[in-house]
C-alpha cells in the first residue's frame, strides 16, 4: 500500500547529472515518503547508482534539486554533515573501514558526528549488530569477514546512526550467490520494521515482495514509477516489458 | 699503543679500546639525529601529503581555491628542489648560507637537526601522497555518508590505513638516515663518521678503524629493521579474532593457527 498522505522525507526535482558530455541522469523527479520501500531498477548504466549518490552529494548534480524535508540541500546553511548521518548509505563494496573492528565501525560515526558517548554509542551499535546477527563478531576486522558478514556490518553501521531514510546502492551484487540471501533476509526485516528504505538492486524478487514501489530507469531517465504488482505483470511501457523479460528470463 | 709491525686485530682492539665510548657518543648522535629527522620528516610529510592529496574545486569557493594553488605551488617546489639536490650540498648551503646571508651561526647539531628533517620531509611528503592514494575511496566516501567532514574522515579513516600502508617505506627513511647523516661531517657534526676520520686520521689506520665503523652502523641499521618489522606485526593486531560471548551462540570457541584456544 502507497500512502500518499506520509510526509516527504526526500524529493529529487528536475535532477540531472553530466561526466563531462556524458549525461547521466535528466531530469530525473521523484520522491520518497515515510515509511516507504521503494527499489530502483534497471539495467548497468542507466543512472541508478548515480541517482542515489547525487542524494547524498557524493556526486554533485549538474542541475535540479534534492529537497530534504521540504529544504534544498545544496541551500545556504543547509548542515550537509547531519542530513548524511541521517541518510544511511549501504555501499555494493560495503566499504566497512578496513582499521577498525565491527564494533568501531558502528561506533566511531555516532561518537565524532552525533557526539554521542562510548557507552551510548556502544549500546546503540550492539543493538543493531544484534539485528543484523553480528554481534559475535564485534571483534573482528572486517578483513576476517565474508562478504555477506561485512554488507551485515555495514547495514548495522548506517543504522547506528538512527537514520530517517537508508540508502541501498545495490547490496548484494558484490556477494556471493549463497550470502546474498542472508543480507536480503535482514533488509526484509528492515522492510518490515517501518524503516524508509531506497533500493537500488537488480534483485527483482526482493522488488516485487518487499517493496511499496518500483521505480525503473533506462538512459538515465525514469521511465516508470508504479506499484510492483503493475510494474511485474503489466507495465505500462514497452522498454520496462523488454527489460524485464529480459531480465526474468535469466 | 701497537706498532708498525702490529697486525689488523691488534690494532681494531686498540680502537675499541682507546676510542670506544668516542665511537658510541658518535653512534648515539647518528641515531638521535636519524630519528629526530625521520620523526619530524614524517611530521612534515603528514602535513604537506594531507594538503597535496586534498580535493581542490573551483566551486568550493574562490578565495580557497586560489590559496590552496598558491600554498601546493611553494611546497611543490620544496619537494623538487630538496629531492633533486644531494644532502651533502644542501647541508653546506644552509649551514654557510645562514652564516653568511644572514650571520646566523646555527649550533653544528640544530643545523644536523634541521637538514635532515626538512630533506626527509621532502621525501615522505611523496610518499604519504601515495599512501592517500593507496586508500579505497569508497574508505572515504562511507566515511562522509555517515556524516564525517573531510577532516574527520582524513584523520579517522584514511590516515590510519595510509600511515599502516607507509610504514615500510618509512622504516626504509629511517634506515637511510642513520647511514646517510654521515655527510653532516662536513659541516663538522660529531657524528660516527666524523668520530671515525678523527681516529683513523690520527694514526693513518683507516681501514682497521671504519672496519668498526661499518659494523657499528649495521649493528644500528640491523636493529631498527626489525623493531619495525615488529612494530608492523603489532599494528596489524592478532590474525585471529576472540568471537564475543553471545547467548544466540553459547559454546562457539575459536582455535588459533597454533591450536591454542583462544578467548
Amino acid at each position: 500500500m502507497i500512502d500518499n498522505k506520509a510526509e516527504r522525507i526526500i524529493e529529487v526535482r528536475h535532477l540531472s547529472k553530466s561526466f563531462g558530455d556524458h549525461e547521466v541522469l535528466r531530469d530525473v523527479d521523484f520522491s520518497v515518503r515515510k515509511g516507504q520501500v521503494v527499489s530502483i531498477i534497471g539495467s548497468s548504466g542507466s543512472g541508478k547508482s548515480t541517482l542515489l549518490r547525487c542524494m547524498n552529494l557524493l556526486e554533485k548534480p549538474s542541475g535540479g534539486e534534492v529537497l530534504y524535508h521540504g529544504k534544498s540541500i545544496r541551500g545556504e546553511g543547509f548542515n550537509l554533515q547531519m542530513y548524511r548521518a541521517h541518510v544511511g548509505m549501504v555501499f555494493q563494496q560495503f566499504n566497512l573501514f578496513a582499521n577498525m573492528t565491527a564494533l568501531e565501525n558502528c561506533v566511531v560515526g555516532q561518537m565524532k558526528v552525533l557526539k554521542r558517548s562510548r557507552t551510548e554509542a556502544e549500546n546503540t551499535a550492539m543493538e543493531y549488530l544484534c539485528k543484523v546477527g553480528m554481534d559475535v563478531y564485534v571483534k573482528a576486522k572486517p578483513r576476517q569477514l565474508s562478504g555477506g558478514q561485512k554488507q551485515r556490518v555495514a547495514i548495522a553501521r548506517a543504522l547506528s546512526m538512527n537514520p530517517d531514510v537508508l540508502l541501498f546502492d545495490e547490496p548484494t551484487s558484490a556477494l556471493d550467490p549463497e550470502m546474498v540471501g542472508e543480507v536480503l533476509a535482514v533488509m526484509k526485516d528492515l522492510a518490515s520494521s517501518g524503516l524508509t528504505m531506497l533500493v537500488v538492486t537488480h534483485e527483482m524478487g526482493f522488488a516485487r515482495d518487499v517493496c511499496d514501489r518500483v521505480v525503473f530507469m533506462d538512459g538515465g531517465v525514469i521511465v516508470e514509477s508504479n506499484t510492483p504488482e503493475v510494474i511485474f505483470t503489466n507495465p505500462e511501457q514497452p522498454r520496462t516489458r523488454e527489460f524485464l523479460a529480459r531480465i526474468l528470463e535469466n | 699503543m701497537p706498532n708498525a709491525q702490529s697486525g689488523f686485530f691488534e690494532w681494531v682492539f686498540f680502537f675499541v679500546k682507546t676510542y670506544g665510548t668516542l665511537f658510541l657518543q658518535g653512534a648515539g648522535t647518528t641515531l638521535l639525529i636519524a630519528l629526530t629527522g625521520t620523526i619530524v620528516g614524517f611530521i612534515i610529510g603528514l602535513g604537506v601529503g594531507y594538503v597535496r592529496a586534498m580535493p581542490c574545486e573551483r566551486e568550493d569557493g574562490a578565495g580557497r581555491y586560489v590559496l590552496l594553488k598558491i600554498v601546493r605551488t611553494i611546497l611543490g617546489v620544496y619537494i623538487e628542489i630538496f629531492r633533486s639536490t644531494p644532502m651533502i650540498v644542501q647541508a653546506m648551503v644552509i649551514f654557510y648560507g645562514m652564516a653568511s646571508v644572514f650571520h646566523i651561526n646555527l649550533p653544528h647539531l640544530l643545523a644536523g637537526f634541521v637538514i635532515v628533517s626538512i630533506n626527509t620531509g621532502a621525501y615522505l611528503s611523496e610518499i604519504v601522497r601515495g599512501g592517500i592514494q593507496s586508500v579505497d575511496p569508497g574508505q572515504q566516501e562511507a566515511a562522509l555518508a555517515i556524516g564525517m567532514t573531510y577532516g574527520q574522515s582524513m584523520l579517522n579513516v584514511v590516515l590510519p590505513q595510509a600511515i599502516r600502508n607507509i610504514l615500510p617505506a618509512l622504516g626504509n627513511e629511517f634506515v637511510i638516515n642513520i647511514k646517510d647523516t654521515s655527510v653532516l661531517n662536513v659541516i663538522s657534526v660529531t657524528e660516527l663518521f666524523f668520530v671515525s676520520k678523527s681516529a683513523a686520521g690520527t694514526y693513518f689506520k683507516y681501514f682497521e678503524v671504519f672496519f668498526i665503523t661499518s659494523c657499528v652502523y649495521f649493528v644500528m641499521t640491523f636493529t631498527v629493521t626489525r623493531l619495525l618489522r615488529w612494530l608492523e606485526k603489532k599494528m596489524d593486531g592478532p590474525d585471529n579474532y576472540a568471537i564475543h560471548g553471545s547467548q544466540s551462540v553459547p559454546d562457539v570457541e575459536l582455535i588459533g593457527r597454533g591450536g591454542e584456544r583462544i578467548d
